[in-house]
């Protein structure tokens, strides 16, 4: 590789700001998945067009040594595409600086009426802002709006702000300084050292201290180390590492130079599921630039060291996200994990001492690196969980999106403040409609309201028996059976076990068998009996994470959810009306007005009744099928 | 590398092979990079045909074991045909909450597919679950393709489908 002139960060941002400053606007589109799929590609081509045509000077691209565009009596804009904003059921977004205008669900037609009365006329458009549901009130910009107002946006705060694709924008933001000097100030145990006082712990779920991992591997001896990114992002419902891969992913770079300086490794590799291809797409294109730039390859920072970086994508295994099955996939085999230890700071990729991070590690550790970072990083979250963590808030919630909140928040201020209320399957919001939150996916539990207040954090989730897991927050609703969802779980863990542990290959299968056998009206008393002993014997009997957690949400529902699982087994009846075999229509008398609706939807013949007389089921032909329940006009149809 | 192609798969159409040596020949013949060998084969043949794997084994000069072992663990590779269209329907924690299930049954019905039978007979339409997208704010989540769907229902995803057949059979 030729050697490249050492990049002077300093001049890099001065020249990106005063490029910058020759804009009279910008106009952000968030380019996320979410926004992607709702169509942000065609406002953005719109954009473009049709402001070119209208005469105005538009660049896409912002070159620093382009600073020599300055008035011409032209309007300048700068159109740029953002990573993931976090509000992705409102997408796709648009922000029009100055003024911080914040418009929601744009589409491309939309774009000649922006145009015209908010760049040319200087005016909002009412209908585009965001809508408080409660209150009918539209919030002009983000910093009205109580989803971000309430949140602590620090790993996230230049996603959705700073073109992913542009180095420059990343540097002016303070990006690649941590490295700097990490590498040209500091020795590899004080980087350690830096870490460990900054208290992080990996955000990948098991909580454990980044800095103690580094340490691990740093006092191993040899000269050939790794440093891999874990993108394997597995939880369902879970999709933090997308974003920031996606959004900005010259910090997860960036994070990963400094874990190889603090432990004298000069190779890296970024595994990606390949779920989420834009998220490959973007960090190769960023590993590019960075190399382009002499900030990745030979000689960093004017030393004597050297960093590769590969990206490698995943082939579809949720067990991949455990360290050492990473690894295996790595190598080129199955992704089966194998006992710690050797733990990876000893042993790990081709048999050399590696560090695993999560890529929200990573993306944390330029923020820490950088002067005075440590202490800013401990000044939020609580003693034993410092700092912010992201969540992924979906289902039954008003607003959905990825959020970022110190730790110790409470799940009342995430589910009703930061979330905007329970909604029920329409989406109309109904507050007293919360059941329960699932956290941490397949591996974690579920609290109740009753945990409401308990604030979040690594050892507060474990003492309720459940976990932070990757951070997943799945919101439901009355309407939600308890015993399906655990059942889901279960169904995705036995899928996805490896099959080298005994009781977790068969163990899952029969624990999904017992599940089914409660749905479907199966079950005894026994069943919940050995269900209990199954998975508590799954638990110890298996090596990774994935055995040893898959029966945490059978666990956490047999406790939290008891009288629910047990009106399925002894009443044979589903309370939330879910389970079709437990289903048990019936008419309620006092309701009937005698239309015949249901009548003559039945497709079995199964209701009986004269026209202004009240209707009744025959639960022999009854097939459970439901149509009557839709036909019912007056809501007489009871326990469908 | 031709000759053993046509060794393996004396009737195969040996253009196609050509493909499968230039890309073991990309990754120098590497057999830690079995991975990302048997993605582009996928990419090429829409699936792994077993000649193939028999083939990358050979060159790789790992046994074939090795190879249809990591090609049958890993669940974005597939060892039948697939269709034309790949529908994958999400079936995340979010979606699975906001009733993913009937969008999928839906299809199925309208395709004639089952949890058995994936693809059409006419070799049009693949429909499999996803565990997650990652798009969970926009459940319940539907890729055709490369492109995601959000915010399905039933009747909006069956109505996607019909865009398919009515756009193939206009081609046709």
């Amino acid at each position: 590789m030729e050697t490249v002139e050492r990049i002077n960060l300093e001049n890099v941002a001065r020249d990106f700001q005063k490029a910058l400053d020759v804009m009279d606007r910008r106009i952000t589109i968030c380019a996320g998945t979410g926004c992607v799929a709702n169509g942000a590609l065609k406002v953005h081509k719109a954009l473009v067009e049709q402001l070119g045509q209208a005469g105005l000077d538009v660049k896409v691209e912002l070159d620093v040594h382009d600073d020599a565009a300055k008035h011409d009596g032209q309007e300048n804009v700068y159109i740029s595409k953002s990573g993931c904003q976090g509000f992705c059921q409102m997408g796709p977004l648009v922000t029009i600086e100055p003024g911080g205008i914040l418009y929601c669900k744009v589409k491309a037609e939309d774009v000649a009426e922006i145009i015209d009365t908010t760049l040319r006329k200087g005016e909002t458009i009412e209908r585009l802002l965001y809508q408080k549901p409660r209150t009918g009130e539209r919030c002009r910009g983000r910093d009205d709006i109580p989803f971000y107002q309430r949140q602590s946006r620090t790993v996230l705060r230049e996603c959705g702000l700073i073109d992913p694709s542009n180095i420059n924008e990343y540097i002016a933001h303070g990006g690649y300084a941590a490295a700097e000097r990490a590498f040209a100030q500091l020795t590899p145990e004080q980087v350690c050292n830096e870490v460990l006082e900054s208290g992080l712990r990996g955000r990948g779920g098991g909580g454990f201290p980044t800095g103690r991992k580094w340490e691990l591997t740093r006092v191993q001896p040899g000269p050939k180390k790794y440093v891999i990114c874990n993108g394997d992002e597995g939880d369902p419902g879970a999709f933090m590492d997308r974003s920031v891969m996606e959004g900005n992913p010259h910090s997860v770079i960036e994070g990963m130079m400094i874990a190889a300086r603090a432990i004298g490794a000069d190779e890296g590799y970024i595994y990606v599921r390949m779920e989420y291809p834009l998220a490959v797409e973007r960090m190769r294109f960023a590993i590019g630039q960075a190399e382009e730039r002499g900030l990745l390859g030979e000689k960093l920072f004017g030393t004597q060291m050297n960093f590769k970086l590969h990206v490698m994508e995943g082939a579809g295994a949720f067990v991949c996200g455990e360290e050492t099955a990473l690894i295996a996939s790595v190598e080129g085999q199955r992704g089966m994990p194998m006992p710690k230890p050797p733990f990876p700071a000893e042993s790990g990729l081709w048999g050399k001492p590696t560090v695993i991070n999560n890529v929200e590690t990573l993306g944390s550790i330029p923020l820490i690196l950088r002067p005075g970072g440590v202490a800013k990083y401990r000044a939020v979250g609580t003693e034993k969980s410092p700092g912010t963590k992201t969540f992924a808030l979906t289902g039954h919630v008003a607003n959905t999106g990825l959020i970022e909140v110190p730790f110790g928040t409470t799940l009342r201020e995430i589910v009703y403040n930061i979330g905007g209320g329970v909604t029920d399957d329409f989406g109309n919001l109904m507050d007293e409609d919360f059941k329960a939150v699932q956290i941490g996916g397949p591996s974690g539990g579920c609290l109740t309201p009753e945990q409401l207040d308990l604030p979040l954090d690594f050892d507060s989730l474990r003492g309720v028996g459940a976990m932070v897991g990757s951070g997943g927050l799945v919101v439901m609703n009355s309407r939600t059976c308890m015993v399906s969802v655990a059942r889901f779980f279960m169904q995705f863990t036995q899928n996805e076990s490896c099959g080298k542990c005994v009781l977790c290959r068969e163990g899952t299968k029969q624990m999904l068998a017992l599940l089914d056998d409660i749905i479907e009206c199966r079950a005894d008393e026994t069943t919940l009996e050995l269900l209990d002993k199954l998975a508590r014997a799954v638990q110890k009997g298996s090596l990774c994470g994935l055995g040893k957690t898959a029966p945490n949400p059978v666990l956490s529902t047999l406790k939290n959810f008891r009288q629910e699982v047990e009106a399925h087994v002894f009443d044979k009846r589903c309370p939330a009306g879910r389970c079709k075999a437990l289903l048990m229509p019936e008419i309620d008398p006092k309701l009937c007005k005698g239309c015949t609706a249901c009548k003559r939807k039945c497709p079995v013949g199964a209701i009986t009744g004269e026209v202004k007389q009240v209707h009744v089921i025959d639960p022999e032909k009854c097939i459970k099928c439901g149509a009557c329940a839709e036909a019912c006009k007056f809501n007489a149809v009871v326990g469908v | 590398m031709e000759e053993q192609a046509t060794v393996i798969a004396p009737h195969a159409n040996t253009n196609k092979f050509d493909k499968v040596c230039e890309i073991l020949a990309r990754h120098d013949n590497r057999p830690e990079k079995l991975i990302p060998i048997l993605q582009e084969v996928q990419a090429e043949y829409r699936y792994l045909p077993e000649q193939v794997l028999a083939l990358i084994a050979t060159g790789l000069g790992i046994p074939p074991a090795s190879v249809y072992g990591v090609a049958t663990f890993y669940a974005h590779f597939t060892l039948e045909p697939q269709g034309k269209h790949i529908v994958r329907l999400c079936d995340g924690t979010a979606c699975h909450v906001k009733n993913s299930i009937p969008i999928l049954e839906a299809i199925r019905e309208r395709l004639g597919l089952s949890e058995e039978k994936k693809t059409t007979d006419d070799m049009l339409i693949t429909v499999e679950t996803v565990s997650c997208l990652g798009a969970c704010g926009l459940a319940p989540v539907m890729l055709i393709n490369d492109d995601v769907h959000g915010q399905m229902t039933p009747e909006s995803a069956v109505e996607l489908i019909e865009q398919i057949l009515k756009s193939e059979k206009e081609q046709n």
